[in-house]
């Protein structure tokens, strides 16, 4: 008879655990950079550039260092007596770490103070006096790629332009056939606008040089540990095995904390000349208007169409902003990420895109914002695209998609672009979605509304998309490989520590990969502890990113628990005096075969493993286990969206939001849904508040929160989450795809759909992000698309 | 915070003061510079580090704490003004032995993920239900649009809270 | 994120803080709720030499009503007191309708309407509350008190008429001479979001007679604007559809808004437009989020 423990009792798969690192941050014990204080620290302020391009003339910091209690000035000057004036990107560029000839965007470091406390170091930041020349300032790819534009990257050697890439992909032949001989081409232009991930907490490090034993330690808000030690270890000349990353509690990530960013250098070279540790806290200003931002960029996009309704070919033309320095973390052989993605769960034969970077007078970035690499750009244009399609052909938008997704039995399907998709249930996710916001009877409300002068809308956006970078065959960043490490230790009363080369920033990862293991060895999971982010104790690891961690980190903890679940069983049959071959697997137990009442319980082959292994075998129960993932994962969304505009003031409001995700197994439904939850409010600030524009000096508008606008619990509407549809992931040891980012991805377009649709009588086809109250009122009055960044201050 | 000198400082030159408060029910004294923030105060002066401090123009309600019960935003506070009132942190939420229904309501509901909003959110929600043991859910939500949080999409954040004021009114 | 150094004194009587300020002349600033002063000094956009802080002066924190009917608001009443006010919500549906929509609740329990009023920020929501309801401001200084119509107290973005060594120590909102109507609308992306616009409506009224109007509108210029000729143009004869639209063409025509990234100048004064139409058709103190 079985014994087999109760998988949602020891928590493991499927279990709604609740998250053990909560314990902490409801008492106020998280263990944040600025929360970490070491004896001596010293704290460093950045003086950034008010001017978005200019030449300095000079800088006098004399009266800086007069100041009681400054120990450091530094400025561009001795960074490069250091050869560290400038640093490698993760794009194969150089990025300013303080700025020596030129700014190029406002904000930009320039010099930095590290004094006693950081109030005196402001005040010392506040007496460096700075003389600039204004140069001519570049704000948009239009104005970049203008004959005889300013060269704004003239410290690069043959660079005669603001073209950062011109990269291609798809097939311009055979979609050129196709656009021949389509019915009807649908097009549009669109602008994603220029957005930043704005975690609460800011990046800061505190960097720690020990003139004694060589080793630098560096605490520091990082979502990729490892990768920032490499990066170290090439910029700051120092053997990799002496520098030890910290990343600890992170207080959101949302992909602003990959980048390697000035501060963080200046944070070391700081520490390695004062001998003393330096604490370097971003404020959000500078968080704002100097770290990665994300988006910006502008498509021309056009779909051949048939009659009937059938997609024949996609183009896409995009042209991208990333500022003053290409600092994007993207896979190398990708220059826009994975923008070719897009139109993924459509099958499509042709597809082709042309995209082309600018470097421009704003601050560098392009960091994959809740999104793998461009991804939530991809699906935003594609549902945008195809709900105008859906316009132009005069067809219901929900049957446009269901006539175009790629069937249930057609996979693996080779997308237009070249992926490879491997499951979903696309129709009966749209259904579960259409059936949950009552999409028939919402039709004729609408149309009832609409004959008494409401306007109704529903917005419809469904896409999968890529998560879980590598495989390594296609996908490194800097040439390093993309895939993730776990190990696993089981002590000998039958506890568990894992750790991984990820770093979670709220994901729950304390709480789900002791959950994985649960699931793989019958340890209960509060046996199990989780340990991330340090790199002298963790595996090498990418990073948490692109909701690479359950893809990758997470199946690489499966693997290590396989490992280790092998050596157990022989450890099993030397107890169970029966041959290996005998001995079965149930959850927590093993047993044998012929008698299943005779068993032994992991803990006691744990116990064994220290006390009583059979001769000749390694004392020990650990594991490790490198996982190269063989494809990406496909979850797939379906996000509804109804609303009801105000026809007097363009003011919308959601009435309703559904969300179906089918992402595979669901390793803890609880924190799944909290991840969905989270994405959805995203996507809901990115289509209504949260912007960044310029004006034409390239002054930031957007860098604080009093302009850079997060929705409060008071607007965000509320969700119905639906997790009816599940397909497994057939490559993933677990079954599972990434979650944490599809929301955010997926769900913007639904929103800017559903406003199209109820104003859809006007005949604007577009109105681009943010819809703010007077952009939706202005489509309304003068019946005219509104497009591109929101202007400032454009009369008097 | 204190400031070390290679040579003798003009004596008048930062004037200091001494206040005196209670924090978490514990009395204080302390000294301080005019200019030092009541979260500086609260993170540096005092280690506690629960309260965060998030956004420079009072917007984020991260180092949201309680002065004489009522949440305000400590990072818009100068520490000098605590002089005679009582703070209360997210360290003063729990007693020794038993978490406060707010923090176990966080926890049950999945009301955080990274955290770093969590301590204000509590914090305001606490004035709230001294204020309003038998909120609804739009209560809640205009009673915390006063601080931000980027993970959770706030939807557990209500949840947790209603999940604290059912307990407490049992 | 760290202000500049300052000295900082907390006088316990209104002379001693009146003898600091003349002390610290223009470099001298007065702290009430702190909740816009503190965050420029933050930003260092504002670095006074001194700051006097009124928080210990007794007696300032009311807001009460004579017998005949003045409203008396002192300058360390929060604008929470206000929210909560059964006062206001019974006698002052302007200024109730406009307590809830000041910053975020948080930031409520600190600031002062004095204090706003002061500030003179364009964008003040209770400047145009107080403007149309045809406030004053008490003045106290070394001669003792004067009284300055908000009208006249407001000399252009951030700048009041104050003397250096003068504390705005109570608005006083002046009593109907009928049945009060009006209130407060305000579009705003999100809750603590500076107004896009906002537009504030005061009527008192005798059986179908409008008395007295005050209508004035936040965001859509260099100060708060009083919209004079749209207010006196309802004065004297019942509410009409006609005189509605045209007070509410009179209110658009007075304001001066500027394009920016919170909408255009043209949208903000079709708002202006359209929020004093919607106050006066349901002139019965509605409150109402916008966002």
């Amino acid at each position: 008879m079985s014994q087999a423990l109760d998988e949602i009792k020891i928590g493991g798969l499927g279990a709604s655990r609740k998250r053990v690192e909560d314990n902490r941050f409801i008492r106020g014990k998280g263990n944040y950079v600025d929360d970490i204080v070491l004896p001596g620290m010293l704290h460093m302020e950045i003086l950034r550039s008010p001017l978005a391009h200019a030449r300095i003339v000079s800088i006098d910091a004399s009266k800086a260092w007069e100041i009681p209690g400054v120990h450091l000035v530094m400025t561009g000057e001795m960074m490069a007596t250091r050869n560290l004036a400038w640093m490698p990107t993760l794009s194969y560029d150089t990025q300013a770490v303080l700025a020596t000839d030129k700014v190029r965007f406002q904000g930009q470091e320039v010099a930095c103070v590290i004094a006693d406390d950081p109030y005196i170091a402001k005040d010392a930041c506040e007496a460096i006096d700075v003389t600039y020349e204004a140069l001519p300032v570049i704000v948009s790819p239009a104005q970049a790629l203008a004959p005889g534009a300013t060269v704004i990257r003239d410290d690069k050697e043959n660079q005669n332009d603001n073209v950062i890439f011109h990269w291609e992909v798809g097939d311009a032949e055979g979609t050129s056939r196709a656009f021949a001989e389509a019915d009807m081409v649908s097009r549009l232009q669109l602008h994603y606008p220029r957005s930043h991930p704005s975690p609460i907490e800011c990046c800061g490090s505190i960097a720690d040089f020990n003139r004694a034993t060589e080793k630098l330690t560096v605490y520091m808000t990082t979502q990729a540990p490892h990768i920032i030690r490499a990066a170290v270890a090439l910029v700051a000349e120092l053997p990799e095995q002496m520098i030890r990353i910290i990343s600890p509690d992170i207080g959101g990530g949302f992909g602003n904390k990959v980048p390697v960013y000035p501060g963080y250098v200046c944070s070391i070279l700081a520490s390695i000349l004062l001998e003393r540790p330096v604490k370097w806290i971003e404020d959000k200003t500078g968080n704002l208007i100097s770290t990665g931002f994300a988006r910006d960029v502008y498509l021309d996009g056009e779909m051949a169409l048939r009659r009937d309704g059938k997609i024949l070919a996609i183009r896409m033309h995009t042209d991208s902003d990333h500022g003053a320095f290409f600092s994007d973390a993207q896979p190398s052989k990708f220059k826009i990420g994975l923008m070719h993605s897009a139109f993924a769960c459509y099958d499509i034969p042709y597809a082709h895109m042309i995209s082309r970077g600018t470097y421009t007078n704003k601050a560098p970035g392009g960091v994959a914002y809740r999104c793998s690499f461009r991804v939530t750009e991809a699906m935003f244009f594609q549902e945008r695209m195809v709900q105008a399609a859906a316009v132009d052909l005069g067809m219901d938008q929900a049957e446009f998609r269901r006539m175009n997704f790629v069937r249930d039995d057609d996979f693996p399907h080779r997308t237009p672009f070249g992926f490879l998709t491997d499951s979903g249930q696309y129709g009966a996710c749209l259904d579960v979605g259409l059936k949950a916001v009552g999409y028939d009877n919402f039709l004729q409300q609408q149309e009832e509304a609409r004959s008494r002068g409401r306007l109704l809308g529903i917005g419809i956006s469904t896409m999968t998309e890529p998560l879980g970078a590598g495989n390594s065959r296609e996908y490194d960043i800097l040439g390093i490989k993309m895939f993730d490490s776990a190990e696993i230790r089981v002590h000998m009363t039958g506890k568990a520590m894992v750790r991984t080369g990820a770093r979670g920033q709220g994901q729950g990862h304390e709480t789900t990969w002791a959950q994985i293991v649960s699931h793989e060895l019958g340890l209960p999971a509060d046996d199990i502890t989780v340990e991330e982010g340090d790199t002298d104790t963790a595996p090498f690891g990418m990073g948490t990113y692109a909701s690479r961690s359950t893809p990758v980190a997470g199946a690489a903890i499966a693997m290590a628990a396989r490992k280790i679940r092998a050596k157990a069983r022989r450890l099993a049959a030397h107890l169970l005096e029966v041959s290996e071959e005998d001995v079965e697997w149930e959850l927590g137990r093993f047993y044998v075969r012929s008698a299943p009442d005779r068993g032994v319980t992991i803990q006691e082959c744990a116990m064994a493993a220290y006390s009583n292994m059979p001769d000749g075998m390694e004392p020990g129960l650990q594991n490790q286990s490198f996982y190269d993932p063989p494809n990406l994962t496909w979850p797939f969304a379906c996000y509804i969206v109804t609303v009801e505009v105000d026809p007097e003031t363009g003011v919308w409001d959601v009435t309703n939001m559904v969300a179906v995700d089918d992402c595979g197994v669901r390793i803890n439904p609880m924190i799944v849904e909290g991840q969905i939850m989270g994405g959805l409010t995203e996507a809901y600030a990115m289509a209504n508040m949260q912007f960044i524009t310029f004006d034409a000096e390239g002054n930031c508008v957007g860098s604080n929160y009093m302009d850079y606008l997060l929705p409060t619990a008071w607007e965000t509407p509320g969700f119905e989450l639906h997790s009816e549809i599940m397909t497994e992931c057939p490559h993933h040891p677990i079954g599972a795809k990434g979650i944490g980012e599809c929301a955010a991805v997926g769900g913007p377009a639904a929103f800017v759909n559903a406003v199209m649709d109820a104003i859809s009588y006007t005949g604007v086809r577009n109105v681009d992000m943010p819809m703010l109250p007077d952009r939706v009122w202005e489509a309304m009055k003068y019946r005219r698309d509104v497009s591109g960044a929101p202007p400032v201050l454009t009369d008097e | 915070m204190t400031i070390v000198y290679d040579d003798e400082p003009d004596a008048d030159e930062i004037p200091v003061r001494r206040i005196r408060f209670t924090i978490n029910g514990a009395k204080k004294v302390a000294e301080v510079e005019p200019r030092l923030l009541l979260a500086h105060l609260i993170r540096q002066g005092l280690k506690l580090t629960g309260t965060h401090t998030g956004c420079d123009t009072t917007n984020c309600g991260a180092c949201t704490v309680l002065v004489d019960g009522k949440p305000v935003k400590s990072c818009t506070m100068l520490a000098v003004q605590v002089d005679g009132h009582e703070i209360t942190t997210v360290e003063g939420l729990a007693t020794a032995s038993e978490l406060h229904p707010l923090q176990e309501g966080f926890k049950e509901e999945h009301g955080l993920q990274c955290g770093f909003c969590t301590p204000g959110m509590m914090l305001a929600a606490k004035a709230l239900l001294d204020h309003n043991p038998d909120p609804t859910e739009e209560d809640v939500r205009w009673a915390l649009s006063g601080n931000l949080c980027r993970c959770t999409g706030y939807q557990n954040i209500v949840k947790s809270v209603l999940w604290a004021a059912e307990k407490l009114r049992s | 994120m760290y202000p500049s150094r300052f000295r900082y004194e907390a006088p316990r009587s209104l002379d001693e803080a009146i003898t600091l300020l003349r002390e610290g002349g223009d470099d001298a600033k007065v702290l009430a709720g702190g909740q816009s002063l503190v965050p420029l000094m933050k930003l260092r956009f504002a670095s006074p030499e001194l700051i006097v802080d009124i928080n210990n002066l007794p007696g300032l924190d009311y807001h009460r009503e004579d017998p005949d009917g003045t409203l008396h608001v002192g300058a360390l009443c929060r604008h929470v007191d206000l929210e909560r006010s059964e006062l206001l919500k019974s006698k002052q549906p302007t200024m109730a309708a406009a307590a809830p929509l000041i910053a975020d609740p948080i930031v409520r329990n600190r600031g002062t309407l004095v204090g706003s009023l002061c500030h003179a920020d364009p964008q003040g929501d209770w400047a145009s509350v107080a403007l149309a309801l045809g406030g004053s401001i008490v003045a106290h200084g070394p001669g003792g008190r004067r009284t300055i119509k908000v009208a006249d107290f407001v000399t252009g973005p951030f700048q009041n008429v104050l003397e250096p060594d003068e504390i705005a120590v109570e608005a006083i909102i002046p009593a109907a001479r009928g049945a009060r109507a009006g209130g407060y609308l305000k579009l705003e992306r999100r809750v603590g979001d500076f107004a896009t616009v906002g537009v504030a409506v005061a009527i008192e009224t005798s059986g179908d007679t409008v008395t007295r109007a005050g209508i004035a509108l936040t965001g859509v210029g260099g100060s708060t604007i009083g919209a004079t000729a749209a207010a006196e143009a309802l004065v004297g004869e019942p509410l009409t559809e006609q005189k509605i639209e045209l007070a509410a063409q009179l209110a658009a025509d007075v304001s001066r808004p500027r394009t920016d990234h919170r909408g255009s100048a043209e949208y903000k004064r079709h708002i202006v437009h359209t929020f004093v139409v919607r106050l006066l058709s349901r002139a019965d103190g509605f409150a109402e989020r916008a966002a």
